[in-house]
């Protein structure tokens, strides 16, 4: 069964140095709290799993708690590049960081894997494109049925799991709606699991028969985190600050105004 | 005579090629513009789906991220990512792909990863996300891109995704069924692939636009079909609707979203 736990207390528990960590959210529902709490508690080596990096990485990455990057699309939105991750793949700043590239249907199907259990992703794929011969993970099988040849990659299966959802209900069952990501199969498909919730209810109450949830003995720890997307947004509660996916632009291109900001709003800010 | 500006005429002529039975994968930035436009002006009934899972989305104003809250809102449904790519891509529901890039070279194939070597790059740009597969799993691919020097090349650093890779049938020797890109949509021209070479060769060219400025604006000795027309100027109900859709953008993101 889950249990609630404050976010110190969760991170400091189930995040270890060294680890394997799939912070996901597909623009929607981004864990970027606890994000901020791994780099409070100056996690390093992590290898961080994540379809799309966006800010969140970014922020990780810049202070140095990554040792490797696995992601299909390392840009900020609609808005440009992740300054931090580009320095640290082109000027090895604030220290080196290898990382595995994909495509976002790889990605997916790699979590939709590790949640089956299986210990390898099939898929038709990277047909005519180049990071199969950059990306060694990225092979091929033959169809024993037809003959046709399709990509196959490792499947994910992250030491950690972090996301952020909805509601939680009392019994530690957590709850997702709107754009779902790939958050119920990362979660699946690791060891152990951080849920950061909007609220905290008594019941779910009346709800859609097929609703996405992810029961309490799924998950290892649900914490309370009001606004734990923020910037990212949170269906029904806050919409998407897309002024500060514009801001960060240039808060992130500089290292001393990044270190700053790093400094005053999440070093300084328990 | 209305005057519009050369990245509207991309976006408009971009928005006439699709079809009111499209379903379309949709990209960021220009691509949701004209399919949006498209979707509002001659193509009321097209099926939008953007990556992050929505299906059959009606956004009134256009979104800055592939999953902002007003795709899921405006949904006919919303489904989780693997299945997207899975069932939806992979399976061979969508019609037309846009895409665009950093790079181009005269088969259309793309490079959004890197410019450089990949293991020392001098520009390191976000990479693929979807468009390896997209390149292969819709019907068609619109690519959308302003053009210049420095993004219509000889030859690009990375293939991200395929289009008609060395020329002739190599998509279909690399065992792809679909079409790949069948347009090019630029601001000064639209392209067609050559159907024996399958190099892109320009077959409308836009309102007052010159031979020599695509010529100037293309990295290759550029190929023009033995009859070219002029592309329609935009009307003014496009232009209107288009920019209606923007200054309400605009006013939704706030003043500092360029």
């Amino acid at each position: 069964m889950s249990r609630f736990l404050s976010l110190a207390d969760a991170v400091s528990e189930i995040v270890r140095d060294g680890d394997t960590v799939a912070m996901e959210g597909f623009t929607h529902l981004i864990p970027s709290v606890a994000g901020h709490e791994i780099i409070r508690q100056k996690r390093r080596d992590l290898t961080l799993i994540r379809m799309t990096p966006d800010l969140i990485y970014d922020q990780l990455v810049g202070m140095g708690c990554a040792k490797k990057l696995v992601f299909s699309w390392a840009g900020n939105p609609g808005v440009g590049s992740l300054h931090r991750v580009r320095d640290a793949i082109e000027n090895g700043w604030p220290g080196p960081l290898a990382y595995e590239e994909h495509s976002h249907s790889a990605m997916a199907n790699a979590y939709e894997a590790g949640a089956a259990g299986l210990p390898l992703a099939v898929f038709r794929g990277y047909i005519g494109a180049d990071l199969p011969k950059v990306n060694p993970n990225i092979k091929s099988i033959v169809c024993p049925f037809t003959g046709e040849k399709l990509a196959a990659i490792p499947s994910h299966r992250p030491d950690v799991a972090v996301i952020h959802a909805l509601r939680a209900d009392r019994a530690g069952n957590v709850m997702l709606e709107g754009i779902l990501g790939v958050q119920k199969e990362a979660v699946l498909a690791s060891k152990r699991s951080i849920v950061t919730v909007e609220e905290i209810v008594e019941d779910f109450g009346p709800r859609n028969l097929n609703a996405v949830i992810l029961p309490s003995w799924t998950v290892t720890a649900v914490v309370h985190a009001p606004r734990g997307a923020y910037p990212s947004y949170a269906q029904g509660y806050y919409k998407r600050e897309n002024s500060f996916y514009i801001q960060w632009d240039k808060i992130a291109r500089e290292r001393d105004t990044f270190l700053a900001w790093m400094k005053t709003n999440v070093l300084e800010a328990a | 005579m209305v005057d519009y500006t050369s990245n509207e005429m991309m976006t408009i002529a971009a928005a006439r090629a699709l079809r009111n039975e499209d379903v379309c994968f949709v990209g960021i930035g220009a691509p949701s513009a004209a399919s949006n436009l498209a979707r509002l002006t001659h193509a009321p009934d097209i099926t939008l789906i953007y990556e992050s899972g929505t299906i059959g989305t009606k956004p009134n104003v256009l979104p800055l991220s592939i999953g902002d809250g007003e795709l899921c809102e405006t949904a006919l449904t919303t489904v989780s990512v693997p299945e997207m790519f899975r069932y939806w891509l992979q399976g061979g529901r969508v019609t037309v792909g846009f895409l665009g890039g950093a790079q181009i070279d005269r088969y259309a194939n793309l490079n959004t990863t890197v410019v450089g070597p990949y293991d020392k790059p001098k520009v390191r740009l976000p990479g693929g996300g979807g468009a390896p597969e997209i390149a292969t799993s819709c019907g068609e691919i619109f690519i959308i891109m302003a053009q210049g020097k420095r993004s219509f090349v000889d030859k690009i650093d990375f293939v991200t995704s395929l289009g008609h890779g060395e020329g002739g049938d190599h998509r279909s020797r690399l065992g792809v069924k679909t079409k790949g890109p069948t347009r090019l949509i630029t601001d000064l021209c639209i392209f067609s692939p050559d159907p024996q070479s399958k190099e892109m060769i320009v077959v409308s060219i836009h309102p007052g636009v010159t031979r020599e400025q695509i010529a100037e604006a293309t990295g290759w000795p550029v190929k023009f079909a033995a009859s070219v027309e002029e592309t329609a100027a935009p009307t003014a109900n496009e232009l209107g609707v288009l920019r209606d859709l923007h200054a309400r953008t605009k006013q939704a993101q706030g003043a500092s979203n360029a």
